[in-house]
């Protein structure tokens, strides 16, 4: 009997040990966040590390950004047309992407992009600076590392992110009219008018508020993970692995729950 | 407060740092069992033990990185066990700590590593060219010069040591912290860091703290010597008194390591 016993426990932990994990990375995660927000109201305000990161998160994902929604808006656009013709119901291909850009690929697809080029950096560099004691350093040096590194990453990400939405946006669009109307020769009067009727502030106002979510969700899964970071140059490369896909599994799932919240509220 | 707890609050003009049954695990592992220690104002103190012995745990615990499960640590009389990180960090000016690898942060260069403490703090008294000129001045002290822009990564690692002790010093701290600073370095690198520490201690007047276990070194400028062995404080004095009689560890480590002669080991004495 025994043996089958503990077979069993051994069973039940193994089973339990993932959930275990995930509330424990979801607890520190919340602590962090409380620590931070904390520590941003203390002075000093450090604007110039905040402005350094928004260039570094913002200005420095700006050119992929571009590149991503031309061609996303441009292979949503052909896709619509080809699937709208079999209704004869063409014009509305405007209508469709931009809806549909404004109110979901564009927040998603923006946050994942940043996520793993600007939230993986992040882990990346805080982890190297707590692995060579550069985080202990500021502490014994009197200046909070919460503060001083975390608190500019959560706030330029939070700001920037919604910024880089409105240019997905637009470029999104710009990308679908390029390959319906130019490429594939649906009317441009009736593209244009079509997206201008049914798209409301609201729709965009819903991609910009899951923005500002998305933003402030992958740089604290990045500062996170890389400001408890261990074991090396292979705890470094963990820390941005995990933080690669911990912060898309979260975007993705917060998508659905704040999807579901905004419509209720009439958005 | 026990009594003693009592006169160990008093501001005492010998030790400016007392510890009293300083505990700390990490899981199941005690790594330190009860500590007691004493750290002599404005001599070199040094905290010798093996690797695991605890010694970074110690010192991450007097300089307040990480809390402790039980004991305490009085540094001038206040005992800075129960502070949170807003009130050490009005303590934390009076130390200063020179780490293992320097941690200089790589981002910036030397001059902006050693301008980075007075910028943080002194920024309302000083100007940011005068700030500057603090650190040059530091820098030069310690044969710096012509490094200044410099990036960590371009340096060799006992400048890179070097780098970090002008950091370190440039707040004016009264205690410095030394973790490990003769590791990894030739034996005449070893030997300048050595005089260094002896100088900046003359210099300042700093109470320095050195966890080492480089025995050469240790009863080079030693005027303090501490031994942590398993998680504890076995032996305590100056070099002299720890070695007339020294414990069975303590024995092994110094005849190891060569670099004293020992008296034979009075065995059949009774301790």
């Amino acid at each position: 009997m025994a043996p089958v016993f503990a077979l069993l426990t051994r069973a039940v932990n193994r089973l339990w040990d993932a959930p275990r994990r995930f509330l424990q990375v979801f607890g520190e995660m919340l602590l962090l966040l409380f620590n931070a927000a904390l520590w941003a109201l203390r002075p000093p305000y450090r604007l110039s590390l905040v402005l350094q990161q928004m260039d570094f998160i913002g200005v420095g994902s700006l050119s992929i950004i571009v590149l991503v929604s031309v061609f996303t808006g441009g292979v949503f656009g052909l896709q619509s047309v080809e699937a709208f013709r079999l209704f004869q119901a063409d014009g509305y291909v405007g209508t469709a992407v931009a809806l549909t850009l404004a109110r979901e690929i564009g927040p998603v697809i923006t946050a994942l992009m940043v996520a793993g080029r600007a939230g993986s950096a992040m882990a990346t560099e805080l982890g190297s600076m707590r692995i060579s004691e550069q985080i202990d350093a500021l502490s014994t040096l009197a200046v909070n590392p919460v503060q001083y590194l975390v608190v500019p990453r959560l706030i330029a990400s939070t700001l920037v992110l919604p910024a880089l939405t409105m240019v997905y946006d637009v470029c999104g669009m710009f990308g679908a009219y390029l390959f319906a109307v130019v490429v594939k020769g649906v009317d441009r009067g009736i593209f244009m008018h079509n997206v201008r009727w049914y798209t409301d502030f609201d729709d965009v106002g819903m991609g910009l508020i899951k923005a500002l979510v998305f933003g402030l969700t992958l740089a604290l899964v990045g500062c996170h993970q890389g400001y408890n970071a261990s074991g090396g140059a292979r705890g470094v490369g963990l820390a941005t692995m995990r933080t690669v896909v911990i912060s898309s599994v979260s975007i993705l799932v917060i998508d659905f729950v704040l999807t579901d919240i905004l419509i209720t509220l009439g958005f | 407060m026990t009594v003693a707890g009592d006169a160990l609050a008093q501001r005492s003009e010998r030790f400016q740092i007392r510890v009293r049954g300083l505990e700390r695990s990490f899981g199941s592992q005690q790594v330190l069992g009860g500590v007691d220690l004493d750290l002599e104002r404005g001599r070199i103190n040094l905290v010798i033990g093996g690797s695991g012995a605890g010694k970074s745990v110690l010192l991450k615990l007097l300089i307040g990185l990480i809390k402790p499960d039980a004991g305490q640590i009085y540094v001038d009389g206040e005992d800075i066990v129960p502070l949170d990180d807003f009130a050490l960090n009005r303590l934390r000016p009076k130390f200063g700590m020179v780490f293992q690898y320097a941690a200089l942060f790589d981002s910036m260069t030397v001059e902006e590593n050693v301008m980075f403490p007075l910028l943080e703090h002194r920024r309302r008294q000083l100007s940011r060219a005068q700030i500057r000129e603090v650190a040059r001045a530091k820098l030069e002290a310690l044969g710096l010069v012509g490094i200044e822009r410099k990036f960590p990564a371009e340096l060799s690692g006992g400048m890179r040591k070097r780098v970090g002790l002008a950091r370190a010093i440039v707040m004016e701290p009264e205690i410095l912290f030394y973790d490990e600073p003769t590791t990894g370095l030739d034996p005449v690198a070893t030997k300048n860091v050595d005089e260094m520490i002896q100088e900046i201690a003359e210099k300042l007047k700093v109470t320095s703290v050195v966890i080492s276990h480089d025995m050469a070194s240790t009863f080079r400028i030693g005027h303090r010597v501490s031994m942590l062995y398993k998680g504890q404080i076995i032996a305590s004095g100056s070099p002299h008194e720890v070695l007339a009689d020294p414990p069975a560890p303590l024995r092994e480590f110094v005849e190891t390591s060569g670099a004293v002669t020992l008296p034979p080991a009075r065995e059949l004495v009774q301790r």
